[in-house]
């Protein structure tokens, strides 16, 4: 539960992080490589929540006696 | 007490999402549906003991296991269905969220056809004079 917890901050982290270097590579006028930063940020994201939700099918697949 | 544990979760979850949103909306759909799956997966194992519970209890009473099985796989259909559903719903893809809906209704629909088969075959038998008629 503790290690979960601290992904959500994780997860949070990333995107505050990713939404600075957004602007600030816009300020400089490089907005293609902010648009490249906020897709893999995102995509980086989305693998965490994937492995989760991944984890999560498996074990309602368990226990609701979907062996199929 | 777990609950304590599940509530402060789900507020940090949703005060991180708050903020997130504002910067990136993406990032904070991936917050909720991230905290989502991790409150279900802590509720799972108490489902699993629920569930062998009720299939001790099943099986001393003689019911058909097939029937019960039938009924933990509508259940399971429910809750994923339900689950994907307020994710459409949250990324304001209502549309998405309906089909998906549809979906499990009518795949819990065609998992209930045996057992109504079966019911309605037992209410035949105790009208003599349908069964004649048929």
């Amino acid at each position: 539960m503790a290690n979960d917890v601290g992904l959500i901050f994780q997860i949070a982290g990333v995107g505050i992080v990713v939404a600075m270097i957004h602007t600030v590579l816009k300020q400089m006028g490089k907005e293609e490589i902010a648009n490249w930063v906020t897709l893999i940020a995102f995509v980086l994201v989305l693998y965490m929540v994937a492995t989760v939700i991944d984890d999560l099918f498996t074990k309602i697949r368990s226990v609701f006696l979907f062996q199929s | 007490m777990e609950i304590i544990q599940i509530v402060g979760l789900g507020m940090i979850a949703t005060f991180l999402a708050i903020i997130v949103k504002e910067q990136k909306p993406v990032f904070a759909l991936l917050i909720t549906v991230f905290t989502g799956a991790i409150i279900f997966i802590f509720l799972i194992d108490k489902i699993a003991v629920l569930f062998q519970t009720l299939e001790e209890l099943a099986e001393n009473s003689n019911v058909n296991m097939i029937y019960v099985q039938t009924i933990f796989k509508i259940i399971g259909i429910a809750y994923i269905a339900e689950f994907a559903a307020q994710i459409a719903r949250d990324a304001d893809q209502g549309s998405i969220a309906s089909k998906i809906e549809l979906a499990g209704k009518i795949l819990i629909l065609v998992m209930a056809i045996p057992i109504i088969s079966v019911i309605i075959d037992t209410i035949l038998t105790l009208i003599p004079s349908a069964m004649g008629d048929v």
